[in-house]
């Protein structure tokens, strides 16, 4: 690995200007980043540092919502009662990143910007409804996390921007979340399938909203709206589930790769989205933490 | 016979090891730890190809290169004799040297082509860039199907199937055929009450040992050299640096490093010629250590074997024939264990007709190598499957069909003679009786059984024994210490010399310090490395007894040995007493120190065998397996220290797991590797794992003084079987196709 300067500014603006060199890359946790750098995958001009700056760590009320800064390792989301409490399926993504040790480096911010299509905390950040603070040589803008991952490896961030704030919105009344993945092994693994279901619904049991992602079947974590839409509306019966997973099944192209082949992949979204599904209204109906 | 009953003071006792402090500070040196000062770094360049012929090498640029102190390619090599190397699987020593380098063709991708050494690491890495292989690339094989078709690339054109006759006329990839017919195995079949069988798969497994290979090499003025590394066996690198450079043993020293986990796979060299030739060109110290990438790419994996097999049994259960072809994946080079495969893979049970075929396949893999108990696991899995099925089949208990059949002393082994004083059908009525076997199981768990052994091995030992002044005892021994074994040749001669544990030091010498020992392996080193110790504590109670006898003017036949300390028995010496540290205090000036090195080449050693019950959960819907609960039992003939015995059981046990459910090596198209690394190699992690339970069953060996039999390989062999058989009941089809993946069990076909 050859020596990339590293800096670790203590804000934002000295950050961005560091960040805009030919080269630089943005380091959170470096849980991707610096194993990339070694194996000789990545060379980097140079390395800039996030967790010296206040807003890419910790997470803060807004609202009843939630900012939490771009490089805050996943251990605290999981230490965080009222985010657990309001996006249990988010939390439950993140906790399944790496391993304890990871997940003492890793951060959403990283995850998302690795933009790698099996992400776990990508597809459940999507469904819950995330948006991505991205800052940059211009400005800021808030944009959908399910905007950011381009391709696997490449985010649309312009060169100079970076992620420094993901924004959960409140959780809403009647609504519940969750995340499942497949791996062979149960931890240091990589999600065959990931998916992300988070639904609303009223008194009668009815869903009135939902918004279900994937990962690691196309080349970004997707957000598949027929699949939501597919079960608004109703009570999440048989038939509802049945075209929710139509949606599905149209809207993923999965690979045949070393982890598993397309075939395996299809079937296990489904198998996953329905569980998932099932779990997230189990929250929704307070039966489930 | 059984010995009769002894009683001990420090056997079976569990004392701390007296490496564990300096292992869990982190202060023991390892492989990569060891440095020496101007030490240059060096890098290996390996092929990206499959299979290519090398045409030329230009390395006219990386020496160019500032801070590149030498280049070597397989010209810088002596071309190595053909010389057979006995270990865990055979070898040649000219393979050995052309795996080290290539010659004229690099056989499988990560095939080392040339090394490099500088200043730097990065320089070194950057060197490699500069170095131009001129290859001609070739059509490739990496699997059986595809190393034995017709028109198959041939790897070898000097390779004429050993074993076959006549001697065939063409070269061919099919490196061994070994064959055993007894009986009419075709008529037993013919005429059973029920046949079992099928074709069965398994992919080359690596050994995920956590230390990659490392070494540094020094080569001295006068032409002597001197080797730092961590292997299974000091003397093995010694021997095998000495052929593949044509050097004299003696001008060789081998200074053992500790081991960070071996299973087989650090008994042969990868490194070691290659720096040491670095460091000859370069007139410097060189340190070669691998990625775990070169690790995957580069080193021994554990054959892949396609068997097809069929087993016949009589209504009430006992097994009437066997008729089984198998083919084991070589790698590059002849040795893939068919041999030991084709004698184990029905030592367990009594068959009166049987017909094995096993081939060596040499194919664009890795050359294979040792790993745990080699080639049984394999033909394990066919044969414990099948006898599952038989089970199922006839309405009998699984460990009751075994037990029906299973070999017991005085039976016939595999090599023609009575077997001694094993253990299958008692660890078969442990296995039974255990609180496992009858537990009641939740909804959606089944249970599998399997059982399994390995012949184990004795091979020489040298120990030595000596006393320091205050009578406090140096152990010293050529065996590198994998699984604990400092402390059991510590207990063993604190038990030998009658002294506590405590005053016993253990130290792993190099190879100018003590004489030859053959390497860590083939379970071999508690028993035979023990027997050496002993025989060297009994020397030196001998001379101890000696010189309290000339103390007291006393004969020394009328001194008696007890609890560390001489007795008088005759005449006025009759209860006087002078412990072994009075007698070591007063030896210098009373006939000089006491010492004895032993060496030894012991017989006795016998087979292990175990049983494992295995309990799984599996997920319908996605296929994935999780085990819930998990049991192992083995002869161990006795257990000198048993949480280390427990732990090889432990560890077999996992690896087997991690074998039978997710392990393997995935080829492209292209030849290359494409899981090169832990994240997508899954070996099991902790979570993947219940705690797993271990019964050591005691059947004491009568040819060891305190009744040792090898236990470190047994425990691999059942855990293929035992999982698949698991699994089969509860996806209600065969598993006969390793890994079973998630996607394997609930996509896989059963061809």
């Amino acid at each position: 690995m050859p020596p990339s300067p590293y800096s670790a500014p203590d804000n934002l603006g000295e950050a961005l200007g560091l960040a805009a060199a030919p080269g630089a890359r943005v380091l959170a946790g470096g849980t991707d980043l610096l194993i990339q750098t070694r194996a000789g995958r990545l060379a980097p001009t140079a390395m800039v540092d996030l967790k010296r700056i206040d807003r890419a760590m910790g997470i803060r009320p807004a609202g009843q919502g939630f900012v939490i800064g771009a490089a805050t390792p996943c251990t605290a989301l999981r230490d965080d009662a009222a985010l657990v409490a309001a996006w249990p399926g988010v939390v439950e993504a993140a906790s399944l990143i790496g391993s304890v040790q990871v997940r003492n480096r890793a951060s959403l911010g990283g995850n998302l910007c690795n933009a790698s299509p099996a992400a776990d905390s990508v597809p459940a950040l999507i469904a819950a409804g995330a948006t991505a603070v991205v800052a940059g040589p211009g400005g800021e803008r808030e944009v959908p996390v399910e905007a950011i991952p381009a391709g696997p490896g490449r985010t649309t961030l312009a060169p100079g921007e970076l992620v420094i704030e993901l924004r959960l919105p409140p959780r809403p009344p009647g609504g519940g979340d969750a995340y499942l993945r497949l791996t062979p092994r149960t931890e240091m693994d990589i999600a065959v399938v990931g998916v992300g279901a988070a639904l609303v619904l009223d008194g009668s049991g009815r869903c009135t909203a939902a918004r279900i992602a994937l990962g690691a079947v196309a080349p970004t974590a997707l957000l598949v709206e027929a699949a939501g839409a597919a079960l608004v509306g109703t009570k999440l019966e048989e038939g509802a589930i049945a075209a929710m997973l139509a949606a599905i099944d149209a809207a993923i192209s999965p690979i045949d790769d070393q982890r598993a082949s397309a075939a395996y992949r299809r079937r296990i979204a489904g198998v996953l989205a329905t569980r998932a599904v099932a779990r997230a209204a189990a929250r929704a109906r307070g039966e489930q933490a | 016979m059984n010995p009769p009953e002894q009683s001990f003071r420090v056997v079976g006792t569990r004392p701390v090891r007296p490496d564990g402090a300096d292992k869990v500070t982190g202060r023991a040196l390892y492989g990569t730890d060891f440095a020496l000062a101007g030490m240059l770094h060096g890098a290996v360049l390996r092929s990206p190809h499959a299979h290519a012929r090398i045409r030329g090498i230009d390395a006219s640029r990386a020496l160019a290169l500032p801070g590149v102190k030498a280049v070597v390619t397989g010209a810088d090599f002596p071309e190595a004799a053909s010389v057979a190397i006995a270990g865990e699987s055979a070898a040649n020593l000219r393979d050995i040297a052309r795996n080290v380098m290539a010659r004229d063709k690099a056989l499988y991708e990560g095939h080392a082509v040339a090394a490099v050494a500088a200043t730097s690491p990065a320089i070194a890495r950057a060197a490699l860039a500069l170095i131009a292989v001129d290859y001609e690339v070739l059509p490739h094989a990496t699997s059986i199907a595809a190393a034995i078709a017709p028109d198959a690339p041939l790897l070898h054109d000097d390779l004429f199937t050993p074993g076959l006759k006549p001697r065939p006329e063409t070269p061919s990839n099919l490196a061994l055929h070994v064959a055993i017919d007894t009986g009419d195995a075709a008529a037993a079949l013919a005429g059973a009450a029920a046949v079992a069988g099928g074709h069965y798969t398994t992919q080359p497994v690596h050994q995920g040992y956590i230390e990659p290979h490392a070494c540094v090499a020094q080569w001295n003025a006068d032409g002597q050299a001197q080797i730092w590394a961590s292997s299974q066996g000091a003397f093995m690198i010694r021997s095998l640096v000495a052929g593949a450079l044509g050097l004299k043993q003696a001008d060789i020293r081998v200074t053992p490093l500790e081991i960070g986990g071996g299973f087989g796979g650090k008994t042969t060299v990868y490194l070691e010629p290659v720096a040491l030739q670095l460091a000859r060109q370069a007139g410097r110290p060189v340190r070669l250590e691998m990625s775990r990438s070169e690790v995957f790419r580069a080193t021994g994996p554990a054959p892949g074997a396609v068997i097809d097999i069929r087993l016949g049994a009589d209504k009430d259960g006992m097994l009437v024939g066997a008729e089984m072809t198998f083919h084991y994946t070589a790698g590059a080079f002849p040795g893939a264990a068919a041999h030991p495969a084709a004698l184990l893979a029905l030592a367990g049970y009594k068959v009166p007709n049987r017909k094995i075929t096993g081939w060596e396949v040499v194919c664009n893999l890795p050359s294979s190598a040792a790993y745990r108990a080699p080639g049984a696991p394999q033909v394990a899995f066919a044969v414990e499957s099948c006898l599952d099925e038989l089970a199922l089949q006839l309405g009998i208990d699984p460990i009751e069909l075994r037990l029906k059949n299973a070999v017991g002393p005085g039976d016939t082994g595999p090599m023609g003679l009575p077997h001694g004083q094993i253990g299958l059908i008692e660890c078969l009525e442990a296995a039974r009786a255990h609180p496992h076997y009858s537990a009641p199981l939740a909804p959606g768990e089944t249970r599998g059984v399997a059982a399994g052994g390995w012949a184990n091995y004795g091979g020489p030992s040298t120990a030595a024994v000596a006393l320091a002044e205050d009578g406090s005892v140096l152990v010293t021994t050529g065996s590198p210490d994998i699984g604990g074994s400092r402390a059991a040749m510590a207990m063993m001669a604190a038990e030998t010399l009658g002294v506590p544990y405590e005053t016993v030091r253990v130290t792993i010498a190099d190879t100018a310090s003590i004489g030859f020992s053959f390497l860590t392996g083939g379970s071999r080193t508690t028993f035979a490395t023990g027997h050496a110790v002993i025989a060297a504590a009994n020397q030196v109670i001998a001379t101890a007894r000696a010189r309290a006898a000339q103390i007291w003017g006393v004969a020394a036949d009328t001194v008696a040995w007890r609890d560390g300390a001489a007795h008088g028995t005759a005449g006025d010496s009759a209860g006087k007493v002078l412990t072994l540290a009075e007698i070591a205090g007063k030896a210098a000036n009373a006939g000089g120190p006491i010492s004895a090195e032993v060496g030894v080449n012991p017989a006795g050693w016998l087979p292990g065998f175990g049983v494992h019950i295995c309990d799984c959960a599996l997920d319908a819907e996605t296929g994935q397996v999780k085990v819930t609960r998990y049991t192992a039992i083995q002869d161990v003939g006795r257990a000198i220290h048993p949480a280390y015995v427990e732990g090889q059981l432990q560890g077999g046990a996992a690896q087997g797991i991690g074998w039978a459910l997710n392990e393997a090596y995935v080829y492209g198209a292209d030849g290359r590797m494409e899981n090169p690394g832990f994240l997508d190699y899954r070996v099991p992690v902790a979570s993947d794992l219940p705690m797993i339970d271990t019964v050591l069953v005691d059947k004491p060996n009568p040819d060891h003084p305190y009744g040792v039999k090898g236990v470190g390989e047994t425990p691999i062999v059942p855990p293929l079987a035992a999982v698949a058989n698991a699994v089969s009941r509860a996806a209600g089809r065969r598993q006969r196709h390793l890994p079973m993946s998630p996607e394997q069990v609930l996509l896989g076909g059963d061809a």
